[in-house]
C-alpha cells in the first residue's frame, strides 16, 4: 500500500533550482534511503515532504490525499522529521517530549513517556536538564521527542551526522530497532554508504535537484 | 535693537552647534581608530537633524498661531514619519512599515486621542503637540526596538522554530518566547525612565514649565503624568506591532520565511 507519493515535486528559490520534478511512491512500512553528494538538494526534497517549505510546482499525496488539503500542524504530526541537530527547547527532557502531543490538546502519559526513554536509551533522563546532555544523548531525545507525536512517517535528514563515531553507532542502532518494532515508513538521508544498506530496502539517488536513480539500495548506493 | 538681539542670539547658536559639532566629529575620529566606520551615517544625520529643527521650529511659529485641527494632520504627519523609521530597522520584513503604523498608530495615537478627550493633554497648540510628539518618538523607539529584537532572535533560533513547526505546534505558539521577550526588552527604557524621574533625569517639559512660572507641585506632578503617558503608549505599540509581526515571519502554510540573511519578497 503506498503511504506517501510525490507528484512532480519541485523547488525553485530566486532562479536556482532545488528540487525538481520528483515522483516517487514509498509504500508503508519502507525504509527509503535518500544519498547523492552535498548540494544535491536532499535537505531540501526532506522539507518539502513535511511542507516545512512549499513547492514550487507538483505535491504530496498522503495516504491518497493532496497534503495541501490538511492542515499543516495535522500533517507534521503525521509526517514527523528529526533534524541533523537536535534543537530542544531550553527545559526538562520530559518537557521537550511533551510538547508535540500538548500542541494538539493531548498530555503524553507517564507511562507512554518513560517507554519512549527506554526505547531510546535514555530511561530515568525524564527531569533532566537538556541543556547538561551530550550530543548523542540531545539527539535521542530530539527523536524520542518526534517519536511521541506517534507519526506515520518518519523523515531523518542525517540524524547521526552531527556525532562522534560511538554515540553514531548507538543512534543508529536504536533508530533501526524502533524502526523495525513500531513498523515505520522512513526517508532516511545520509552521506554513508554503509549506513544506507544497513537501514533501507530502496534508496534515491539526487544530483542537482533532480532523481537520477530510484531502485533496490543495492543498485543504487555502491559501498 | 530687536534686529541685533537676533543676530547676537544667531550667532551665539551658530557657535554652540558648531562646538557640539566638532565634538561628534572627535567621536567619529575615536570610532575610525577602532575601525567603526560612522562617518556618513553620521554626517547625513548631523545634516538632517540641524535642517530639519530649524525647520520645524519656524513651522511651529507659524502652525502654533493656527486653529486647534492644525494639531490633527500635524501629529498625523509625525506618526506616518515614525513608522516609516522603525519599519526601516527591520527591512527584511516585508510591510514592516505597516506594522509599526499601526502600532505606533495604536499605542501612541489612542493614547494621545483619549487623554486629550480626558482633559489629561491640552488641546491648545502649544501643548498637545509638544506632548504628542514625545509620546510619537518614545513609541517609535519603542517599536523600532521590540521589532529588531524579534527579528534577530527569531533569526537566531530557526533551528527551535522549526523544530516546533516539525512537532506540528502554530507559529503563535512557537514565538510565543520570543514575543515576550521582545515586549519586555523594549520596555526597559521606558520603565528606567519612571523610576530615574527627577533623581538622574530632570526632564525638560518640567523645567520649562517651572521657568514660566508654573507651580512647581503641578509642573512635577503633570511631567510624571506625561512619562506615564509615553509608558502606556509605548506598551501598546510594542504589544500590537509585536502580534502583527509574528504574522509576517511565517506564510499562510505556516512555514518560517525570515531566515539569517535572506530578503523577504511578497
Ligand atoms: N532557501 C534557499 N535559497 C537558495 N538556495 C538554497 C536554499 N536552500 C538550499 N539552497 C541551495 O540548494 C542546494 C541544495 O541544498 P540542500 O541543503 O538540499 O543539499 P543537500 O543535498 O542536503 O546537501 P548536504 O548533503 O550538504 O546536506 C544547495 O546548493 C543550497 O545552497
Ligand atoms: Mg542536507
Amino acid at each position: 500500500m503506498i503511504i506517501l507519493e510525490t507528484a512532480g515535486l519541485s523547488r525553485t528559490v530566486d532562479n536556482k533550482i532545488l528540487v525538481t520534478d520528483i515522483s516517487v511512491k514509498v509504500e508503508r512500512g519502507e525504509v527509503v534511503s535518500i544519498v547523492g553528494p552535498s548540494g544535491a538538494g536532499k535537505s531540501s526534497f526532506l522539507r518539502l515532504l513535511n511542507r516545512l517549505d512549499e513547492p514550487t510546482a507538483g505535491t504530496v499525496y498522503l495516504d491518497g490525499l493532496d497534503y495541501k488539503t490538511i492542515p499543516p500542524t495535522q500533517l507534521r504530526r503525521q509526517v514527523g522529521m528529526v533534524l541533523q541537530a537536535p534543537y530542544l527547547f531550553p527545559g526538562t527532557v520530559s518537557e521537550n517530549l511533551r510538547f508535540g502531543p500538548k500542541q494538539h490538546g493531548q498530555v503524553l502519559e507517564d507511562s507512554r513517556l518513560h517507554r519512549l526513554l527506554e526505547q531510546v536509551g535514555l530511561p530515568g533522563y525524564a527531569d533532566r536538564e537538556v541543556t547538561r546532555l551530550s550530543g548523542g544523548e540531545a539527539q535521542r531525545v530530539s527523536l524520542a521527542r518526534t517519536l511521541a507525536n506517534s507519526p506515520e512517517v518518519l523523515l531523518l535528514d542525517e540524524p547521526t551526522s552531527a556525532l562522534d563515531r560511538h554515540a553514531e553507532a548507538e543512534v543508529e542502532s536504536l533508530l533501526r530497532e524502533i524502526i523495525a518494532t513500531e513498523q515505520l515508513t522512513c526517508l532516511i538521508i545520509t552521506h554513508n554508504p554503509a549506513q544506507a544498506l544497513r537501514f533501507s530496502n530502496r534508496s534515491m539517488r539526487l544530483e542537482a535537484g533532480k532523481l537520477v536513480k530510484f531502485g533496490p539500495v543495492e543498485e543504487v548506493v555502491h559501498v | 535693537m530687536f534686529n541685533n538681539l537676533f543676530r547676537d542670539q544667531l550667532s551665539l547658536g551658530i557657535f554652540q552647534a558648531a562646538i557640539t559639532v566638532v565634538l561628534a566629529l572627535a567621536v567619529m575620529l575615536v570610532g575610525r581608530q577602532q575601525k567603526i566606520h560612522l562617518e556618513v551615517e553620521v554626517m547625513i544625520a548631523l545634516v538632517r537633524g540641524i535642517v530639519q529643527i530649524v525647520a520645524v521650529a519656524l513651522a511651529l511659529v507659524v502652525i502654533f498661531k493656527g486653529p486647534e485641527v492644525v494639531a490633527v494632520p500635524v501629529l498625523f504627519g509625525m506618526l506616518v514619519t515614525a513608522s516609516v523609521v522603525a519599519g526601516r530597522r527591520v527591512k527584511d520584513i516585508p510591510g514592516s512599515i505597516m506594522v509599526s503604523f499601526y502600532g505606533i498608530t495604536f499605542g501612541a495615537g489612542l493614547v494621545i486621542l483619549l487623554m486629550v478627550l480626558a482633559g489629561v493633554i491640552n488641546p491648545a497648540l502649544t501643548s498637545v503637540i509638544p506632548v504628542g510628539s514625545m509620546l510619537i518618538a518614545n513609541a517609535m523607539n519603542t517599536c523600532a526596538q521590540a521589532l529588531e529584537r524579534f527579528a534577530s532572535d527569531i533569526k537566531a533560533h530557526t533551528g527551535q522554530v522549526e523544530a516546533g513547526l516539525a512537532l506540528g505546534a502554530t507559529p503563535g505558539e512557537i514565538v510565543r518566547p520570543y514575543s515576550q521577550s521582545a515586549v519586555h526588552t523594549s520596555l526597559i527604557p521606558r520603565i528606567d525612565s519612571l523610576s530615574s524621574l527627577g533623581i538622574v533625569w530632570i526632564p525638560g517639559l518640567m523645567t520649562g514649565m517651572l521657568v514660566a512660572g508654573t507651580d512647581p507641585i503641578y509642573a512635577a506632578i503633570y511631567q510624571f503624568a506625561v512619562i506615564t503617558m509615553m509608558f502606556a503608549s509605548s506598551g501598546l505599540t510594542s504589544v500590537v506591532s509585536v502580534l502583527l509581526v509574528q504574522r509576517r515571519v511565517f506564510s499562510p502554510a505556516q512555514q518560517l520565511m525570515l531566515r539569517p540573511g535572506t530578503l523577504l519578497k511578497k
